[in-house]
């Protein structure tokens, strides 16, 4: 089990993570999630051992790592871009980490045909690093971190440098591998989906610190703050008033209504009423930007045959499951107090 | 080691100069910076670098354009010969531009025997390959789309090439500059032969005031004076890397080349005369050491065995090339390791501020002795390696020690841009999957370098092999290397010792270029990177 204390890096004097402590239990998956420069890659490598920490610990099985160096930690790291190694080829490379493991040359290649087949890539061993592509790289990538059967695996934007489709293909394969080989593994990702994809557990990051921990369907349920709902993807947020409008009319005060933008769906016999501002097509259908009396601008969406036409009023329906209350927690814990 | 043979020599050469009694003769350097012949030749050196640098740019960016972004046959032939003259010992070029331009040579008429342009030629001769590479590998990395934008946005070739490509190859050109001003400035053997009396440097001078005049203080203080020259233009040249390496992202070897077009006739005619004056001195060179006074043939070749015309050598010439493979071979070994442990040093980018800036500091040291005169490096250990706490004057290992700190900062600048420019997640990638610190240098840091390393090595020894101003002095009489033979046998009159003298000069070249060529063959591999003279 990994846990980190009160972890604290800095650099130059300038606080990049302050004071994050989080658990990964065994063959869990925790993603990292915020945006660019929250400081989750920093954190990453720290825990890996690549950063010195100035405060707090990092423990595995309760045995603090401080002095242990990066090549005797038994974790393994994924870059977003692979970082193979180029002088030697596909095998050369997963075979890197086994060195210490103490088998023979015949035990090796088994070992990485294995591997390749686990990663969708078999009778790649003697290809050229220079010849992969962008996923085929990242897969190698993934055998070699997997090879030397890691304590702890650490991605760091494994599949950000790939494009959308491929990125799609590789989510699913790596949950699949993670499972079937019961990783214990930290993802970093500023991309909710992914992490939703991939992890059991997740923390929510924001400029060096953690804003919220827990299992992915309870921070996708209940946000803990606005910034933290906005960044899983409830982007408009209302208050008791507003709220009421479209017909929560339970909501505690203080505490607020927060939308995904398939929250408000076109429908005819829907009870809302709404005057088209603007459409815009999508592949899944229509994304449309609605006003309504006393609630002011919101998403919404339309099947993709719908022709609403913008000045024209039309009927929505609130999808509840695409909405969360924010501040509930909060709110709750005043309550009782 | 580097401290003690560089720093140590130098140091108490200053010293002796500077502060004879012990206490500093602040008058005694006045007087001599007062002298207008110091004056004179002080002037004279830093405007005839700096054009010899100038001309060299000129005459090397069509060239550079034309060997790393076009594709034609026979690339990589050229490529390699362009180099030849840069591994050529000084003194073997000087003595081909003398023989070209001399009453009896065959460009007598030009009248540049003894002038300023047969100086400026022979540097440019020299440096041309310094300039064409450092440009070249930047201009076949160069990101072709800002270029590409202008054309789109109505720009000619012309003003593309004004305003967008020159201005993003700036610091390649600067850098390109400064370093061939250094090797023009502290240069020594061209200056002696083709210079004559007329025409000095300051290292030229150092030389005289302490070879010929013994006068220790004078050379001391000129030696101070190339010191601050250098020391401004290193720093100079840091800067502009600083920013050359953040300007100038290289991108990955994808290859840019494309063939010849029309509109690169005129960048293939600039070539093709440079090529022809590459190759006039090296041709002449060679026709007159088949000139014997029978005739055309080998007998100046046969006369190495010999101790020359009226006995001026001590030993045959066949012995000083032996003496000369040999301590070429111990010096390019030393450089190398010196090289390689300063590189992998110099390459790490710790984390604490304090630290960053003491590699920075020995990165600027360690470039010194590229621009502080071999003359001073070699008089420094004559008077400062001869008595306790150090003798080593009667030391088979002086004269490598020597040349190795002439060629240690070449074989740093050779391997550390390789290893600065390696993604250190690579180490770090093989750290965290189990691999010590040993392990990771053996197999991350070894195999990234290995193709540098190798053409460091080839650059170190041709170096070592033609090295002149630091062996000229510390080499006895009865151990002189190939170049001091030559140097001995022009100095002195007759026919015999001429022939004999281009005859050497020829094996000599012949020798520097094959050591470069067979290691750029073994381990050129792929073309473009930076890699093996890259600089």
């Amino acid at each position: 089990m990994l846990d980190l204390s009160a972890v604290t890096v800095t650099y130059d004097g300038a606080p990049a993570v302050s004071g994050v402590s989080l658990e990964v239990p065994d063959r869990k998956v925790l993603a990292l999630l915020g945006p660019s420069g929250c400081g989750k890659s920093t954190l990453l490598r720290a825990i890996a051992g690549l950063e010195p920490t100035t405060g707090g610990r990092i423990c595995w099985d309760g045995v603090d790592l401080v002095d242990v160096p990066v090549h005797r930690r038994g974790f393994g790291l994924m870059f977003q871009d692979g970082v193979l190694f180029p002088h030697r080829d596909v095998a050369g490379n997963i075979a890197y980490g086994l060195q210490r493991a103490g088998l023979d040359r015949r035990q090796v290649a088994a070992r990485v045909g294995d591997l390749l087949e686990l990663v969708g890539l078999p009778g790649y061993a003697s290809r050229r690093v220079a010849t992969l592509s962008g996923g085929e790289a990242q897969r190698v990538a993934l055998a070699r971190a997997l090879a030397p059967r890691p304590r702890l695996l650490l991605l760091d934007e494994p599949l950000a440098a790939l494009d959308r489709s491929l990125r799609e293909r590789l989510l699913t394969d790596l949950r699949d591998v993670l499972t079937s080989t019961g990783t214990t593994a930290v993802f970093v990702t500023h991309d909710q989906h992914e992490a939703f994809a991939v992890a059991d557990l997740l923390a929510v990051m924001r400029s060096g610190t953690v804003r919220q921990v827990g299992s992915t369907a309870q921070v996708w349920s209940t946000p803990a703050d606005e910034w933290v709902a906005g960044f899983v993807g409830y982007r408009t947020l209302l208050m008791g008033a507003a709220a009421a409008a479209i017909g929560v009319r339970t909501l505690l005060p203080g505490c607020r209504l927060g939308l995904r933008t398939a929250a408000l769906v076109l429908d005819d016999e829907g009870p809302l009423v709404g005057r088209v501002l603007l459409v815009t097509p999508g592949p899944d259908g229509l994304v449309l930007t609605v006003t309504i009396d006393g609630v002011g601008e919101l998403p919404a969406i339309g099947p993709a045959g719908a022709r609403p036409t913008p000045g024209e009023n039309v009927r929505l329906r609130l999808d509840q499951t695409a909405t969360a209350v924010i501040g509930s927690a909060a709110v709750n814990s005043a309550l009782v107090r | 080691m580097f401290l003690l043979f560089f720093c140590y020599p130098v140091g108490s050469l200053i010293g002796r100069g500077i502060a004879p009694a012990g206490t500093v003769d602040v008058q005694g350097v006045i007087d001599v910076l007062g002298k207008p012949r110091v004056q004179r030749i002080a002037l004279f050196t830093g405007w005839q670098a700096a054009a010899s640098a100038a001309l060299a740019v000129a005459l090397g960016l069509p060239g550079a354009y034309l060997l790393y972004c076009c594709r034609f046959p026979g690339r990589t032939a050229v490529r390699a010969l362009v180099t030849v003259p840069f591994v050529l010992p000084t003194i073997v070029v000087a003595l081909a531009f003398r023989t070209l331009f001399a009453a009896d040579g065959p460009l007598a008429g030009w009248g540049w025997d003894g002038s300023v342009w047969a100086i400026l030629a022979a540097h440019v001769f020299l440096n041309y390959a310094v300039v064409v590479r450092t440009v070249g590998v930047s201009w076949a990395h160069l990101d072709r789309r800002p270029a590409e934008a202008a054309r789109s946005l109505g720009a000619g070739p012309v003003r593309v090439l004004l305003t967008i490509t020159l201005p993003a190859l700036l610091p390649a050109i600067a850098a390109a500059f400064v370093l061939v001003f250094l090797f023009c400035a502290t240069s020594f053997g061209i200056m002696l032969i083709l210079g004559g009396s007329q025409y000095g440097t300051l290292e030229t001078e150092i030389y005289r005031q302490t070879a010929q005049i013994g006068d220790l203080r004078a050379a001391a203080v000129l030696s101070i004076l190339q010191l601050v020259l250098v020391v401004v233009v290193l720093l100079v040249a840091a800067a502009v890397r600083r920013r050359g390496e953040a300007t100038l992202k290289l991108r990955a070897s994808v290859d840019l080349t494309r063939p010849m077009r029309r509109a690169d006739m005129p960048a293939l005619l600039v070539t093709a005369l440079v090529g022809i004056g590459l190759l006039a001195p090296l041709a002449v060179l060679l026709i007159r050491s088949l000139h014997t006074p029978t005739g055309f043939g080998l007998g100046n070749y046969q006369a190495l065995s010999g101790v020359g015309e009226s006995n001026v050598l001590v030993t045959p010439v066949t012995a000083a090339l032996g003496y000369s493979l040999r301590t070429a071979l111990v010096a390019a070994a030393l450089s190398v390791l010196i090289g390689v442990l300063l590189s992998v040093v110099l390459a790490r980018r710790p984390r604490r501020k304090v630290a960053r800036r003491a590699v920075g500091t020995v990165d600027a040291l360690v470039m010194l002795p590229l621009g502080v005169s071999a003359v001073t490096v070699g008089f420094g250990f004559l008077i400062a390696l001869d008595s306790p706490p150090l003798d080593l004057r009667s030391s088979p290992l002086l004269i490598p020690i020597a040349q190795a700190m002439v060629t240690t900062p070449l074989v740093v600048r050779m391997v550390l841009p390789v290893l600065r420019a390696a993604d250190d997640r690579l180490r770090q990638a093989a750290a965290v999957l189990g691999a010590g610190p040993m392990r990771v240098w053996w197999s991350v840091d070894l195999p990234i370098m290995s193709r540098a390393l190798a053409g460091a090595s080839a650059f170190a020894f041709a170096v070592a092999l033609g090295e002149f101003g630091a062996t000229s002095f510390i080499a006895r009489p009865e151990t002189p290397t190939l170049p001091v033979v030559i140097g001995r046998l022009i100095s002195r009159p007759g026919q015999v010792n001429a022939g004999m003298a281009m005859a050497a000069a020829v094996v000599l070249a012949l020798l520097c270029a094959l050591s470069v060529f067979l290691v750029d063959a073994a381990f050129g591999g792929r073309r473009g990177e930076p890699g093996i003279g890259g600089f």
